[in-house]
C-alpha cells in the first residue's frame, strides 16, 4: 500500500468518525443557540439510543427500519422530557446552575442504564451489511459509505428545514432574541421543545452509526463521543449550524490523522491542542459570531 | 466603621473556635477508636476536596469564570510533589513540606501558562479551553517517561494519611485562611469587581488582565497543594485519576456550596465526599441517588422555590442571612 | 494650557464614520456639557476619551500628556474617570466595597500584606474605609454602606456610580446622562451635588445630558454634536438659541 492510499484511507476514516461527531455537535449547537446552555446530557442520549435500538431489535423483535424509527422516537421524547423536567424550571437561573443540572442529568441517565443493563458491554452486530468498494486502490468500507450518505442527507435536510420552513425561522428567531420572538407570537416553549427533539433525534442516528462502528454497548458509551462533539461544536463556533458540521468533520480528520501518523496516545492531546490554538486565534470558533459588549 | 471592625473580629474568633473544636472532635474520635476504618479513611479525601473547592471558588465564584480543568492543576501538583518525595531522601516533614511548596509552585506556573492565553476568552469558550488543557495535561502525563506513563507512580510515601491528620488539617486551614484573606483585600476586591462588571473595573483603574492571571495562578497553587496531599494519602497516582470528571466533581461542590461562598464550599465538599461513601451499601443505586440529589438541589436553588421558602413565614429567622463574603 | 485638549478626533467602525474631526478644549475647573440628538456620537466620544475605543485619527491630551494608545485602566490612572449611560456597578459587592474598589490605585499594599494580614493591611484598609465613607457622605449614601449595590434604588445607584468615579481621584470626571430616569426633584438635587463636587474636590466635569434644564442650569460651556461632528459651541444661552441647533433637535 502506498502513502497516497494510506492517507486516503485515514482521511476517509476521519471523515466517517467526523461526520458522526458532526451529527452530535449539531445537537449541542442547536440547543446552545436556542437555550443558551451546554446540554451535558446530550452525549448520554446517544447511549440511550444505542440501548433503544438493541432492545427494539431483540426484546421487541421489531424489523430493522421500525427499530430505527423506534430509536429516534425514544430519543426525541427523552430530549423533550429532559428539557421539561430539568432545564425549563431554570430558565431564569444562572447558566452555571443549568450546566450543573445537565451534568446531573448525564449521571442520572448513565446510572439508570447501569442499573437496567449492568456495566457488562453488550456485543452488537453492525446492522450495516453493505460491501465495501475499491477506488484507485483505496478501500472504502460499506459502513463509511452509509455513514457519509446518511449524515450528508441529514445535514442537507436540516439546513433546508432551518432556512426554508416556518418552524425553522421560528427557531432562528428564538435563538436571536427569545423575548422579541415571544412578542412576535412565536410559541417559545414549543420551539425549544422542538429543538431538543431534533437534537436528540440526531443523537439517536449518531448513536446507531456509532455502535455499528464499535459493535459494543455500555452505559458510558456516550461520554467520549459526547465530549468530542462538544469540542467540535465549540471549534466550529457554538450556536452555528454550519460551524458544528465543519468542526465535527475537522475534528474527526485531525484525530484519525494523528492516530495514524503521530501517536495513538497523544491523539487526544493533539485534538484538544488544535481546539486551543483555533480559539486563541479566533475566540468565537471558526464560524461563530463574536458579540462585543456595548459600552 | 467601628461597628464593622468589631463585627469582623467577632466573626473571626467564632471561626477560630469552630476550627479548633472540629479538630479536637476529630482527633478525639480518631484516638478513641470511634471512627470506623472507612470513616477514618475519608478524613483526608474530605480535606483534599475542601482545598480543591475553596481554590476553584476563587476562579468560579470570585472571578466569575467557569473552568473545567481544575483536576489538571491538581495532577501537576500530585506528580511534582510525589516525584520529589520518591527521589529525595530527607526526613519526612522536611521532604513533605518541600513537596507541598514545589507541587503548588509547579501547578501555579501552569496556572500562569494557561491563564495568559485564556485572557482572550470568556464564558463557555473559556470553560472548554480549560477542559482541553486538563485533558492535554492528562495525555502528556500518560506518555512521558518520568511520570511512568499510564501505569502511574507507586510507592509514594504515606505522609498525609489520616494517621498524620494534624498536618493535613493545618494545610486545609491555611488554604482557607489565605484565600479568605485574599478575597477580603484590595486584590480580592479587584477580582470580584471584574466578576461583577469588567468594563467598570477597567474604568476605575483596575488592570483586569493582571488580576485574572493572578486568580488563576493562586487557585492553581492551592489545587497543586491539594494534589500533593491526595497523592501522599493514596500512595498511587495514575493519569486517569485526574480526568474531567474530577474537575466536574469539584465544580459541582462549588456550585452547590454557593458561588463565592467559602463556608458553603467547605460544607458541600464534606457532604459530597461523604454521600457516595454512605451509599456504598447500595452500590448500583449510589450514582442514581447522587444524580437525583444533584438535580433536585439545583432545581430547588435555581427555580425560585428556595426564595419562596425563605420568604415564607415558616422559615426560621436565624437561618436567614445577608448574602456576602464570609 | 487647557486641561483636556482633543484635536481632530475621529473613529470609523467599518464604513461608518461615528466621530469625525472633533475638537474640544476644556479648562481646569470648568463644567462642560456635551449635547446632541440620539446617535450623534456623544457616548462614542466618552469611549474614545477613556480608552474603551482607540481613535482612528486625532489626539487626546490631558494636562499635556497624550492618552492615545493607553488602556482604560491606565487612562483612569492618568486622571479621567467616568460613569456609564447604562449603570455599571459592582452589583454583588457592598456599596462601601464599590467605592473601595475604586481606591485600588491610591491606597496600596502588597500581596504579602494581604495573605498574612500584616499591619500595613489593617492601616491601609482603615484609611480606605475612612476615605470611602467620606465620599459616600457627600452623596448621602453612607447609611447604605453595608448594603449590596444591587439592592439600592435606581437614583441611588446613579449616585453611587458617581461616587465610585470620584474615588479614583480624577482630574476630569465624565458623566454620561447622570439625570437619566430621575424625577425633577432628584435632578435638582443632582445639579447641586455636581456643583458641590466640582468645588469641593476641585475637579473638572464633562457631562452628556438630554435634560436641558440641567444643562442650562449648571454647564458653563456647551458643545453640540450632530452626526459625529461639532455643530456649535459656546455658552448655553448662545448655543441653545442657535437656529442650527434647534433645527438639529426638532427637525426642519
Amino acid at each position: 500500500m502506498n502513502l497516497f492510499q494510506s492517507i486516503m484511507e485515514q482521511l476517509l476514516n476521519g471523515l466517517r468518525t467526523g461526520s458522526i461527531y458532526a451529527l452530535i455537535a449539531l445537537g449541542y449547537s442547536m440547543v446552545y443557540g436556542i437555550a443558551k446552555m451546554i446540554n451535558f446530557a446530550h452525549g448520554d442520549v446517544i447511549m440511550v439510543g444505542a440501548y433503544a435500538l438493541f432492545m427494539g431489535m431483540t426484546a421487541l423483535s421489531l424489523p430493522l427500519p421500525v427499530a430505527i424509527i423506534f430509536t429516534i422516537v425514544v430519543c426525541a421524547v427523552l430530549g423533550i422530557a429532559i428539557e421539561k423536567v430539568a432545564y425549563k424550571p431554570l430558565r431564569n437561573a444562572s447558566s452555571l446552575a443549568v450546566l450543573i443540572t445537565a451534568i446531573g442529568m448525564s449521571f442520572l441517565l448513565q446510572s439508570l442504564a447501569l442499573i437496567i443493563f449492568s456495566a457488562t458491554p453488550i456485543p452488537f452486530k453492525s446492522i450495516i451489511s453493505m460491501k465495501g468498494i475499491k477506488i484507485a486502490g483505496v478501500d472504502i468500507p460499506g459502513i463509511t459509505i452509509i455513514t457519509l450518505v446518511v449524515t450528508t442527507a441529514i445535514m442537507v435536510a436540516l439546513t433546508l428545514f432551518i432556512n426554508k420552513t416556518k418552524a425553522g425561522s421560528a427557531m432562528r428567531a428564538v435563538s436571536e432574541d427569545r423575548g422579541a420572538a415571544a412578542l412576535m407570537g412565536i410559541n417559545v416553549n414549543r420551539t425549544i421543545s422542538m429543538t431538543f427533539a431534533i437534537g436528540s433525534a440526531l443523537a439517536a442516528v449518531a448513536g446507531i452509526l456509532y455502535i455499528c462502528q464499535y459493535q459494543s454497548i455500555t452505559p458510558t458509551l456516550g461520554a467520549l463521543p459526547g465530549i468530542k462533539a462538544f469540542v467540535a461544536a465549540v471549534l466550529g463556533g457554538i450556536g452555528s449550524i454550519p460551524g458544528a458540521m465543519v468542526g465535527g468533520i475537522l475534528l474527526g480528520i485531525v484525530e484519525s490523522m494523528s492516530k495514524a501518523y503521530i501517536s495513538t496516545e497523544l491523539a487526544d492531546a493533539i485534538v484538544f491542542g488544535v481546539l486551543v490554538v483555533i480559539l486563541l486565534v479566533k475566540p468565537s470558533g471558526l464560524l461563530g459570531k463574536l458579540k462585543a459588549e456595548k459600552v | 466603621m467601628k461597628n464593622e471592625r468589631n463585627k469582623f473580629t467577632k466573626g473571626k474568633i467564632i471561626n477560630i473556635v469552630i476550627a479548633v473544636l472540629i479538630y479536637i472532635l476529630i482527633m478525639a474520635a480518631l484516638n478513641g477508636g470511634m471512627l470506623s476504618r472507612q470513616m477514618s479513611s475519608l478524613l483526608v479525601p474530605i480535606c483534599v476536596n475542601v482545598m480543591l473547592a475553596v481554590s476553584l471558588n476563587l476562579i468560579t465564584g470570585f472571578l466569575g469564570e467557569l473552568t473545567l480543568g481544575h483536576a489538571g492543576f491538581m495532577s501537576i501538583g500530585a506528580y511534582a510533589g510525589s516525584l520529589l518525595t520518591i527521589y529525595l531522601d530527607l526526613p519526612m516533614y522536611v521532604e513533605f513540606i518541600i513537596a507541598i511548596l514545589v507541587g503548588g509552585a509547579v501547578a501555579a506556573f501552569f496556572g500562569f501558562l494557561i491563564g495568559v492565553p485564556v485572557l482572550r476568552l470568556r464564558g463557555d469558550y473559556l470553560a472548554i479551553v480549560t477542559l482541553a488543557f486538563g485533558e492535554i495535561i492528562k495525555s502528556v502525563i500518560n506518555v512521558i517517561k518520568i511520570t511512568n506513563g499510564a501505569k502511574g507512580l507507586n510507592d509514594i510515601p504515606s505522609y498525609s494519611t489520616f494517621r498524620n491528620f494534624t498536618i493535613v488539617y493545618i494545610l486545609v486551614i491555611l488554604t482557607i485562611i489565605l484565600i479568605v484573606n485574599l478575597v477580603n483585600s484590595r486584590h480580592g476586591r479587584a477580582i470580584r469587581s471584574i466578576r461583577d462588571n469588567y468594563i467598570a473595573a477597567e474604568s476605575v483603574g483596575i488592570p483586569v488582565s493582571k488580576f485574572k492571571v493572578m486568580a488563576f495562578v493562586i487557585s492553581a497553587f492551592f489545587a497543586g497543594v491539594a494534589g500533593v496531599v491526595y497523592a501522599h494519602n493514596v500512595g498511587i497516582i495514575k493519569p486517569t485519576t485526574f480526568d474531567y470528571n474530577k474537575s466536574i466533581e469539584i465544580l459541582v461542590i462549588v456550585v452547590l456550596g454557593g458561588m463565592g461562598n467559602i463556608r458553603g464550599s467547605i460544607i458541600a465538599a464534606t457532604i459530597l465526599t461523604l454521600l457516595p461513601e454512605m451509599l456504598r451499601g447500595a452500590d448500583n443505586l449510589r450514582m442514581l441517588i447522587y444524580a437525583i440529589v444533584l438535580i433536585a438541589m439545583m432545581l430547588f436553588n435555581g427555580s425560585g422555590a428556595k426564595e419562596r421558602l425563605i420568604s415564607s413565614k415558616y422559615f426560621p429567622k436565624f437561618l436567614k442571612r445577608q448574602k456576602g463574603v464570609e | 494650557m487647557a486641561l483636556l485638549e482633543v484635536t481632530n478626533l475621529g473613529i470609523s467602525f467599518g464604513g461608518l464614520r461615528a466621530v469625525d474631526n472633533f475638537n474640544i478644549k476644556i479648562e481646569k475647573g470648568q463644567l462642560y456639557g456635551l449635547i446632541g440628538p440620539n446617535g450623534a456620537g456623544k457616548t462614542t466620544i466618552f469611549n474614545l476619551l477613556t480608552g474603551v475605543y482607540q481613535p482612528t485619527d486625532g489626539t487626546i491630551a490631558l494636562d499635556g500628556e497624550v492618552l492615545n494608545g493607553k488602556s482604560p485602566a491606565q487612562i483612569c490612572q492618568s486622571g479621567i474617570s467616568r460613569t456609564f449611560q447604562n449603570i455599571r456597578l459592582f452589583h454583588e459587592m457592598t456599596v462601601l466595597d464599590n467605592v473601595k474598589a475604586a481606591l485600588h490605585n491610591q491606597m496600596t499594599y502588597s500581596l504579602a500584606d494581604t495573605f498574612f494580614r500584616l499591619p500595613k493591611y489593617r492601616k491601609k484598609e482603615d484609611e480606605m474605609n475612612r476615605k470611602a465613607v467620606e465620599i459616600l457622605k457627600v452623596f448621602d449614601l453612607d447609611s447604605h454602606a453595608d448594603h449590596l449595590a444591587a439592592n439600592l434604588p435606581y437614583g441611588k445607584q446613579r449616585k453611587l456610580e458617581i461616587a465610585r468615579a470620584l474615588a479614583t481621584n480624577p482630574k476630569l470626571l465624565l458623566l454620561d446622562e447622570p439625570a437619566a430616569g430621575m424625577n425633577p426633584n432628584e435632578t435638582a438635587e443632582l445639579m447641586d451635588t455636581i456643583k458641590l463636587i466640582r468645588d469641593q474636590f476641585d475637579i473638572t466635569v464633562l457631562l452628556i445630558e438630554h435634560d436641558m434644564k440641567l444643562v442650562s442650569g449648571i454647564c458653563e460651556y456647551l458643545t453640540v454634536l450632530n452626526f459625529g461632528t461639532e455643530l456649535a459651541s459656546g455658552t448655553p444661552n448662545v448655543v441653545l438659541n442657535n437656529p442650527v441647533v434647534i433645527t438639529a433637535y426638532l427637525g426642519e
